[in-house]
């Protein structure tokens, strides 16, 4: 320069000033906002508006599940289950139970086997209602939650008439599940089950062609083949990249293979996909619901609805005539069962991906450890990897489109 | 099924003679026995073999037994989609052992072993990233540890004085209850209280 100071930064040389120095913004995205889906707290670096780096702090909601569990009898566990994602409750239950049922080797009525998938797939249509909806208003449309809650009302309305709880139902039980459904709550949600697709319907019509919906997700946070190897992706995040991955076709449990349904794929990875998918597995559980109604019409699916013997309780009229009953719904209630030594895992295709549990018993009445494989937690933790680059707005879109929560991640 | 998981278990011992220490199959679930500082060779062998092909990781955790000489045994699952199976890998670590982290061949193993490590007090060596994860910040303390009280040590409460949350050491006005289901019938070995003179009469 002409009075002999440095020269000055090329490209802002005629502007630039101290205060002006360009840097990279470190911010804290939640734990109290409103599209963090919970507690979630993400220290994200930005350059500008673009995310560098995003590094998820979760553990806001640690219950210590897992600790408390060593310390409760198996069926007092259970109810613990409900409180991990408390969005589709009955798939998590489901996965407890079947640990306990193939530790102690315990047989399911089929009339059991049929409620237990009727209600694992309201609760999928529960929870990807929700899920589709909450990611709608994180990019902005506020229509849809107010149409997709409507239906999780009835939906919920179901679950009390099925178990007397609306969300924390614990109606699935070691061996069956709790209480036998009355024909006219059968009747109720096959109708339900019938004029739902045309819900769907227009909640389609409100969001797939809509252009804000589109050019917020279309192309976001795409997840390819080699990613989902990577990050450990399960559920829909596999799904809505193209990969036909499904535990209730790949690996049947319950009684899953008698059932008629597609799996929904996705092509291109993106959010835009993976809101497909879920439009279109909701679509499918439907389907499922109807036909499981009508099998649980057929006079040779009535029954009983749990397999008598030690880790279920007696009927109650028996309880009435019957000394040893008595003794056993006490002792069962009380001490609770003894599961033989041995460990197993057990896992179901839960609405956010495979859910799972390592059950380790050590012959007593409580469990010597379990472990909660949530879905949700190594989806959270690509959460970095799929934020990079995009645009700080975008990182809301993604992590709807993850299916995020906290209840199951932080356990 | 059994049969296809006896055939995968001895294409792996073949393969990694110098890995495997056991295999068993229980309950159509395959479980090998792997010593801790062969885990990561492993995971990447059975990634990488066409026949195994376990490119996702399902899990890790550990199991904590105090009264074993090698109090941890850590646990892994593995699922492969291509050839839709799962294996189970378990290792046995004394306390001041640590194992190598297999984050190298799996990314997604970073938060299970930040668990662990926040849960047992594991360590990874290689891990690029270890901090605690679940518990709060500053935590003290392996929850997961069998020695480690529920209740834990500390309790936190907002201060009207001092406007800040506090940390107090546990205060419960009851004690924790864990109940003892054993039967005397069933042979307890405890004596009841007061009935110490009893015992020693048998003798």
């Amino acid at each position: 320069m002409m009075d002999g100071s440095k020269p000055l930064t090329k490209g802002f040389a005629d502007a630039e000033t101290g205060e002006q120095k360009i840097r990279n913004f470190n911010i804290n995205f939640g734990p109290q906002h409103p599209a963090a889906h919970g507690v979630l707290r993400m220290v994200m670096e930005l350059d500008g508006e673009i995310v560098e780096r995003c590094d998820p702090h979760i553990g806001l909601l640690h219950r210590g599940t897992e600790k408390l569990m060593e310390s409760r009898t198996y069926l007092q566990n259970l109810p613990y289950f409900d409180r991990l994602d408390y969005v589709g409750t009955m798939n998590q239950e489901h996965a407890w139970v079947l640990a306990i049922e193939k530790l102690t080797g315990t047989p399911v009525p089929r009339r059991a086997s049929l409620i237990r998938v009727l209600y694992c797939e309201i609760g999928r249509i529960l929870n990807h209602l929700l899920n589709v909806t909450t990611q709608a208003l994180d990019v902005g449309a506020l229509t849809p939650p107010l149409w997709g809650f409507e239906e999780r009302e009835k939906l919920m309305i179901f679950y009390e008439r099925a178990c007397g709880a609306r969300l924390h139902a614990a109606y699935f039980r070691p061996g069956g599940v709790h209480q036998d459904l009355p024909p006219e709550l059968i009747d109720d949600i096959d109708a339900w089950a019938e004029v739902f697709p045309n819900v769907l319907d227009d909640i389609e019509g409100l969001l797939t062609e809509n252009r804000i919906f589109k050019q917020r997700n279309v192309d976001i946070g795409v997840v390819t083949e080699d990613d989902i190897q990577k990050y450990a992706f399960s559920g829909v995040m596999v799904r809505g990249s193209g990969l036909a991955w499904d535990l209730r076709r790949a690996q049947p449990y319950e009684c899953y293979d008698e059932f008629e349904f597609q799996i929904p794929v996705g092509v291109n990875g993106d959010c835009y996909d993976r809101y497909l998918c879920r439009m279109a597995e909701m679509r499918e559980s439907a389907k499922i619901i109807r036909q499981a109604c009508d099998k649980l019409r057929q006079p040779e699916n009535q029954g009983d609805i749990l397999s008598r013997g030690k880790i279920t309780p007696p009927k109650r009229g028996e309880m009435k005539t019957s000394m040893e009953a008595l003794i056993h719904h006490f002792k069962l209630y009380t001490e609770g069962f003894h599961v033989p030594e041995g460990e197993v895992y057990a896992c179901v295709e839960a609405p956010k991906g495979e859910f799972g549990v390592y059950l380790v018993a050590d012959g007593t009445n409580r469990p010597y450890r379990a472990k909660i494989r949530a879905p949700g937690y190594p989806h959270l933790q690509a959460m970095d990897h799929l934020c990079r680059g995009h645009q700080l707005a975008d990182a809301s879109a993604i992590l709807g489109s993850l299916d995020i929560v906290f209840g199951e991640i932080d356990r | 099924m059994t049969e296809a998981l006896k055939d995968l278990a001895t294409h792996i011992e073949m393969k990694r003679p110098d890995c495997i220490l056991g295999w068993d199959i229980a309950g159509g679930e395959l479980t090998m026995e792997v010593a801790p500082a062969n885990i990561a060779g492993l995971v990447e062998f059975l990634k990488t073999d066409p026949t195994c092909k376990f490119s996702t990781l399902v899990d890790i955790t550990a199991v904590d037994w105090p009264e074993r000489p090698k109090r941890f045994e850590m646990v892994y699952h593995f699922l492969s989609m291509y050839q839709n199976h799962r294996v189970r890998l378990k290792s046995q670590l004394r306390e001041d052992e640590m194992i190598p982290s297999i984050t190298g061949t799996h990314p997604s193993a970073d938060w299970f072993e930040r668990e662990v490590f926040d849960m047992f007090g594991i360590l990874f060596s290689g891990h690029p990233d270890l901090r605690r994860i679940l518990t709060d910040y500053g935590f003290r303390g392996h929850p997961l540890r069998k020695d480690f009280p529920t209740t834990g040590y500390t309790e936190v409460r907002y201060d009207e004085a001092l406007k800040r949350v506090v940390y107090e050491p546990v205060k419960l006005v009851q004690e924790y209850r864990q109940f003892d289901f054993m039967s005397p019938w069933e042979g307890a070995d405890y004596i009841l209280p007061g009935d110490e003179k009893g015992e020693e009469a048998k003798k």
